[in-house]
């Protein structure tokens, strides 16, 4: 694989959601997306609300099950097609290819905020004392008090649970990130770390796919940008 | 990717009379996996489950067990003996009702201890301490070795069940609602500990839950059943958040927030 | 004695009170039970003249093996004189007309209650055990199925849990009666409520050794000269108990001893629960301490209170009853100790 090879290549893709509650209403929400997305660049969507942006993003994550097309992604020395991929391909994707920051925390209500930040290097074996202190390191760099590290941050405040999310995807060096609006809901300074660290995943060769409304994120972290034109009427 | 399920169930039925409880069900577990079986009561998934683990018979289909020595077995043909001591050695179930996994007269460490004195162990020293850590692993005071869970809160039991399933270190563990009737708070706990314990211990598991916020937590991957068939399965989130089939949507949109 | 003279038997009743072909089912059974040791055979146990819980298993045991040429003796906790055998020999001497006899070397077939003689059995013997409860894995398991299931794998793992659990709570396995044994390396088997002390006698026994439960319907044996071994914990062997004192009237010190109550000041003394065995030790010369002053040796107190000499002996430990199942896992001495006050109100033995 050459370094100006892509390592997510999307072609045809489509995704349409089927309403059965609703008397089976179908919303095409991705009708053939092509895309490549490169190391080393931070390809932002754009698109008004509704265009796809995160249920194109969702796809790529295997979260959202894409009807048609393909995704491929570059995955330990090889190609791996996500659509109608095997959960456990998925699952290994996941654990060593892919990273997405999503807009929720979802973990379990007990666990400490460190543990959650180091679970992705436990997953992989890491042993526990050198997943812990990384995950310190992390957290403290993004102005996480160190008396909250040991609570579970169903505690904490929309932006503290935000750079939990954060820290727990970028501490696992993931070589394709997802990034669903990252900077929202934090304030200027926390912003810059952000910033910062996705810029520094970007120069080690990451090849990031964003959602970034935030003008002043976008401003700092975009090399290219991808049109997404708003979708059709729904179809009865 | 290379490697082998750890368990591949095939064409699976069970009739009680005329009604159909389990038809036609076929999933692969593989290693490391923790599968999640849901449906409202009256699906069949506890039926299923029951099928699986040898607790109830099958009408038709097979459940091909790969051993820890390599080779595989349908855990429905096997003759009794050997079926019954790979459940006891290979496998685990916790049942969601501590009192039907426990004996609730005997110490901590005696139902800890159970499976290895069945497997031949016959030094007491060395089963109290197995026991002793295996409490330390389950978040037990360790203090409370020689007391029976008669006396232990609902949690505490449910823990120490799991504690008697996993000291044979099984490769399969199959649970019944292991968090059914715990507050949440309870609940909470004990998910964790399931999915640390998974992790360290790198068993596979199939657990029966009608809770989808317990699936999602738990759970790689989700078999939705519905009158008795599987009608739709996929990794967990894709499943609760992009579901496909009509009962699988009318399923997650019943559900408080998952 | 004019029962002894009628050869036959009581008229109107068939030889040993059973008929020929309830005999014959449970010799079946007999034969089953020999050849497959420590297994529990299922048999047509009959109505007795007694009631379940007075040995109807081994009675029916003895009825379908006694012959008109054997020598019966019975026991009741090691003695011969307690309601429980007087009435079961009267039984027999009536129903058989066979000889009887105290002494363990002159019988050729011993029925016992919850002892073995001291005396050592030899070939050509049968011992005939009554059984109250002959499941050993019921306390694990109350579905009878399932126990079928266990023993016919094997799977007697979970026994260990039992004894497991007494070291927990004592520091050591106290289970005193009944202890479970392993016998030919396959069946676990109850030995009746014995206490562990007797079980070491079971292993290679040259003696038939039989048992019967009358109410659960089961027969079991074990063959001559087979391995009877006592369930234990590396850590833990198996072990008999052992007392400070030897007998007060033989001296010995090596039989399993009662404790006995002596007056109602508190006195007491321990003396040979085996009354042949004490009885033809002191024949033979050996001597104890002596009894505590006061107390009327048992043939003065049966002269004098018109009492089987045993109603001032301390009971043992679970009365006259097979179903009074010795209480689990309390010190066999100690427990011996405190029934003696409440003694003889266990004395119940058989009724007229």
């Amino acid at each position: 694989m050459r370094a100006d090879d892509p390592v997510l290549r999307i072609r045809s893709l489509h995704k349409s959601f089927t309403l059965h509650l609703r008397g089976g209403v179908r919303i095409d929400a991705l009708r053939g997306v092509d895309l490549d997305l490169f190391p080393a660049e931070c390809l932002v969507l754009r698109g008004p609300s509704g265009a796809g942006k995160s249920t194109l993003m969702r796809c790529v994550y295997g979260n959202y099950a894409a009807d048609g097309g393909s995704i491929r992604l570059a995955h330990e020395g090889g190609w791996a097609e996500l659509v109608g991929a095997a959960p456990r391909l998925v699952h290994a994707l996941r654990q060593r290819t892919l990273g997405y920051v999503s807009q929720f925390l979802r973990v379990i209500p007990r666990v400490p905020a460190l543990d959650i930040v180091a679970e992705p290097l436990l997953m992989r074996g890491v042993a526990a004392e050198h997943a812990r202190r990384k995950a310190a390191a992390l957290l403290e760099r993004l102005n996480i008090p160190t008396r909250l590290f040991d609570l579970p941050p169903a505690t904490f405040s929309g932006g503290e649970q935000q750079r939990v999310n954060i820290a727990r995807v970028f501490i696992a060096r993931y070589p394709v990130l997802l990034l669903d609006e990252p900077t929202a809901s934090l304030d200027e300074a926390n912003r810059a770390v952000v910033i910062d660290l996705v810029q520094e995943a970007r120069r080690d060769g990451a090849a990031i796919l964003a959602i970034l409304h935030d003008p002043a994120a976008r401003e700092a972290l975009a090399t290219r940008v991808f049109d997404l034109a708003p979708r059709l009427a729904e179809v009865a | 990717m290379s490697e082998q399920a750890v368990l591949e169930v095939r064409g699976l039925t069970r009739r009680f009379g005329l009604r159909t409880a389990v038809r036609d069900v076929a999933f692969e577990l593989w290693p490391g996996e923790v599968l999640g079986i849901v449906g409202e009561s009256g699906s069949g998934k506890t039926t299923l489950l029951n099928c699986i683990g040898g607790r109830l018979p099958a009408d038709h289909g097979s459940v091909m067990y790969r051993t820890a020595a390599g080779y595989s077995v349908d855990m429905l043909a096997l003759p009794e003996a050997e079926r019954r001591k790979l459940l006891r050695t290979e496998w685990g179930f916790v049942h969601q009702n501590p009192r039907d996994g426990l004996r609730l007269d005997v110490s901590a460490g005696g139902n800890v201890g159970e499976r290895l004195m069945a497997l031949g162990h016959r030094h007491y020293g060395r089963l109290r301490q197995a026991a002793v850590d295996w409490l330390e692993h389950v978040e037990i005071e360790t203090a409370r070795v020689d007391d029976p869970p008669r006396a232990f809160s609902g949690g505490m039991q449910q823990r120490l069940q799991i504690a008697r399933n996993l000291v044979t270190h099984p490769r399969v563990v199959l649970m019944d609602e292991p968090t059914g009737g715990l507050d949440v708070s309870v609940q909470a706990r004990l998910l964790d500990l399931l999915r640390r314990l998974v992790r360290e211990i790198g068993v596979s598991a199939v657990i029966v839950t009608h809770d989808l916020g317990v699936a999602r937590l738990l759970a790689d991957r989700l078999l939705v059943m519905k009158g008795g068939e599987v009608v739709e399965g996929g990794l967990t989130d894709r499943l609760l958040d992009d579901p496909h089939h009509p009962y699988t949507q009318l399923l997650v949109s019943s559900a408080l927030s998952v | 004695m004019n029962h002894t003279s009628a050869l036959a038997g009581e008229e109107g009743y068939n030889f040993a009170f059973l008929d020929e072909q309830t005999k014959r089912m449970i010799r079946r059974a007999i034969l089953k039970a020999v050849a497959i040791p420590g297994h529990q055979i299922p048999f047509g146990s009959r109505e007795m003249p007694l009631s379940y819980g007075w040995g109807t298993g081994g009675i029916q045991l003895t009825a379908a093996v006694i012959g008109r040429d054997d020598t019966l003796k019975v026991i009741d906790q090691g003695a011969d004189d307690t309601t429980n055998a007087v009435s079961i020999r009267g039984f027999f001497r009536r129903m058989t007309g066979v000889r009887t006899t105290e002494r363990t070397d002159e019988a050729t077939v011993v029925q016992t209650r919850h002892r073995i003689p001291e005396t050592p059995l030899s070939e050509g013997q049968i011992i005939v055990y009554q059984v109250p409860i002959p499941e050993p894995l019921r306390w694990l398991e109350p579905r009878e199925s399932e126990t079928r299931k266990m023993h016919g794998l094997a799977e007697y793992g979970a026994m260990h849990v039992k004894l497991y659990e007494d070291i927990v709570r004592y520091g050591r396995i106290e289970t005193a009666y009944d202890y479970p044994v392993l016998v030919n390396g396959r069946y676990l088997m109850r030995p009746s409520p014995i206490p562990k002390f007797d079980n070491p006698k079971m292993d290679r026994m040259p003696a038939l050794q039989l048992f019967g439960a009358g109410r659960e319907k089961r027969i079991y044996a074990v063959p001559p000269y087979t391995e009877v071994k006592s369930l234990d914990f590396e850590d833990h062997p198996f072990e008999v108990e052992r007392w400070e004192q030897s007998c007060a009237l033989c001296g010995s010190n090596d039989s399993f001893l009662d404790e006995i109550v002596t007056d109602d000041q508190g006195g007491h003394a321990f003396v040979c629960s085996d009354t042949d065995y004490c009885t033809r030790r002191r024949a033979a010369g050996h001597e104890g301490e002596g009894m505590p002053e006061g107390y009327l040796q048992p043939s003065e107190a049966a002269e004098v209170l018109h009492h089987p000499p045993s109603a001032l002996r301390a009971p043992s430990p679970s009365g006259g009853r097979d179903s009074d199942l010795p209480p689990e896992g309390e010190g066999g001495a100690q427990r011996r100790k405190g029934d003696a006050s409440s003694g003889t109100a266990f004395r119940a033995g058989l009724r007229p």
